[in-house]
């Protein structure tokens, strides 16, 4: 096609400087900042790799990490279980399927901010008053109070957003599988749980894979539902990564501070992820 | 959507077929499986019906778990919501935002794929998709604060930047998308139109954009759901109150008026509504439209 060589390049060109102004400089300016000691106002000096030093001596670093982690860890795994059992729910021969998928995917059209202040409400009046009534002790107060519970509020919240699309994922997965292969395993006289061993499991890897990167990916840049749940409280306990930057960037004065945990913040995302792909593919060929 | 549809009907006849040979019992509705899935579907449907109730309360009648009806509906609350977060301006500001993110991205986005999967053989465009397709791994926490300043700066700091942004931003998975779709089209009918004396450009508008149909709805819908319920992009960006969207204003509202839970679930209510009501209505065209998004 070399009469439109031309066209092609005029189709891609602005949306590549578009992206470099928009998305790659900041990242540079972000990275050329982590070595200064700016605040966001005023001047600043060059001071190497020092924040970086900083922030493995910092703990409100440091728990931020490992809530993040420990929360976002969680999550995946309760997210993707579920997601599995529901879709197969949904995929099995039952009544009125499309209005149950039509309902199982709301909590995904709606804001994770708004549905964190609702639950804010239930967790702190509804379900405390539940709790005293049956005698569950830990229950009986607000969870969200507690420096040790609330955290699983949050996990709470968010795996009831996000299971929708891990369902809608999962879903379109098993639509690929062909039904004579579960005929074929029913004629073996194989059992539920060996054709979902055997058969569903491996045939939907691609999709497992999938959600899982995403979800701990979504889940390790947690930011709205615990503004609108905790906000970050009690104390520091449930401070996620992306709110310690915010905070710390915008209203801390700790803008080049920031931008090296920011810079850390990214290795760690990438190494995960990539570990992550690795691993779970590596099975997937295996079955 | 016909995909789909095609390929559900497909299955449903290959059911039926192996069916009929395995006996009628398994053709039969499994009722304890249905049941468990309403049940199921109790945990979606009691905090929206939380929501609804409280928001209909008087203050006094708040005391309980909250999950009677009222004994005497309150609509004021209502009206009180909408005077207190400017609803109206916060409204017409997502909408702003949300509709122009979707068409520039949806525009944009797929001419830009357009270029990438038909030249992915050059160093350029194999250069362009990974550099693109790489960005899926920056979140944007990192981008946060110089993006901020940067906005502000070059004047962006509106709805305007930040519909450009959201395009910008999406670039990196739509293009992903959209370029496995794109190279699914076989090449001979764009061949066709250059001997008809088709440019490039008309090839694009006349032939690509009308088949990528199906995409530009995945994409479309993604796009909207995101930019409707934003909230961290908005935050940061937006310098004057007068632009808030819609859940920057449930913020703002929140920390201002934390003690009137009527009044504030009113304003949760009429600002999840748009969305939910759309939802009610579009339902199996979004569900189609994201599934057929994760098997590209």
């Amino acid at each position: 096609m070399t009469h439109s060589s031309k066209a092609f390049y005029w189709m891609a060109i602005p949306a590549l400087l578009l992206f470099v102004t928009l998305h790659t400089v900041p990242a540079l300016t972000g990275v050329f900042f982590s070595l200064t000691d700016y605040a966001g106002y005023g001047t600043w000096t060059f001071i190497g790799l020092e924040n970086y030093f900083s922030l493995f001596k910092d703990d409100r670093i440091l728990s931020s990490y490992s809530f993040t982690f420990l929360f976002a860890i969680t999550t995946t795994i309760i997210v993707n279980v579920l997601a599995l059992g529901i879709a197969m729910l949904l995929n099995a021969k039952i009544k009125f399927q499309t209005a149950f998928r039509g309902i199982f995917f709301i909590p995904n059209v709606l804001a994770i901010l708004i549905i964190g202040y609702v639950f804010n409400f239930i967790f702190s009046n509804s379900l405390p008053l539940l709790g005293q009534w049956a005698g569950i002790d830990w229950l009986s107060t607000s969870i969200l109070a507690n420096k040790d519970l609330a955290w699983l509020g949050i996990v709470a919240v968010s795996a009831w957003q996000s299971i929708a699309f891990s369902v809608i994922l999962y879903l379109a997965g098993l639509q690929t599988i062909p039904a004579d292969l579960y005929e074929a395993a029913d004629l073996d006289g194989a059992g539920y749980w060996r054709q979902f061993r055997s058969i569903t499991f491996p045939m939907i890897g691609a999709f497992f894979t999938i959600n899982m990167v995403l979800a701990l990916k979504g889940f390790l840049q947690a930011f709205d539902q615990i503004v609108a749940l905790t906000g970050g409280g009690p104390g520091t306990s449930t401070e996620s990564v992306a709110m310690v930057i915010f905070r710390g960037g915008f209203q801390g004065g700790e803008y080049g501070y920031q931008m090296a945990n920011s810079v850390v913040y990214l290795l760690v995302i990438v190494a995960v992820s990539v570990i992550q792909l690795r691993t779970l593919q590596r099975k997937e060929v295996d079955f | 959507m016909a995909t789909t549809e095609t390929a559900a009907s497909a299955r449903t006849a290959a059911d039926t077929r192996g069916l009929r040979r395995r006996g009628r019992k398994l053709d039969s509705v499994n009722w304890p499986l249905t049941a468990l899935a309403a049940v199921l579907a109790l945990t979606v449907l009691i905090p929206l019906y939380l929501t609804v109730v409280t928001a209909l309360k008087t203050p006094d009648q708040l005391g309980g778990p909250g999950f009677e009806w009222p004994s005497r509906v309150r609509l004021e609350n209502f009206s009180d919501a909408w005077n207190l977060t400017n609803f109206p301006r916060a409204l017409l500001n997502s909408a702003i935002v949300t509709v122009g993110a979707v068409v520039l991205t949806v525009l944009s986005n797929s001419l830009v794929a357009y270029a990438i999967a038909r030249n992915l053989h050059k160093r350029f465009f194999k250069f362009l998709y990974y550099f693109f397709v790489a960005a899926l791994f920056v979140p944007f926490p990192i981008i946060m604060l110089p993006a901020t300043k940067e906005t502000a700066l070059l004047g962006l700091d509106n709805p305007v930047g930040l519909f450009l942004l959201y395009t910008v931003y999406g670039l990196s998975f739509n293009v992903f998308v959209y370029t496995a779709f794109i190279r699914s089209i076989p090449r001979e009918l764009e061949e066709a139109a250059t001997m008809d004396g088709a440019s490039t450009w008309g090839i694009f508008r006349r032939i690509i954009f009308p088949l990528l149909t199906p995409m530009n709805a995945t994409v479309g819908i993604l796009t909207c759901l995101w930019a409707w319920n934003d909230f961290l992009l908005p935050l940061v960006i937006l310098s004057d109150p007068a632009t808030r969207t819609l859940p920057l204003a449930q913020y703002v509202f929140q920390s201002q008026f934390t003690t009137n839970y009527t009044v504030a679930f009113a304003s949760y209510l009429m600002a999840l509504a748009p969305l939910l009501l759309v939802y009610l209505f579009a339902q199996r065209w979004v569900i189609s439209g994201v599934m057929r998004g994760s098997i590209k």
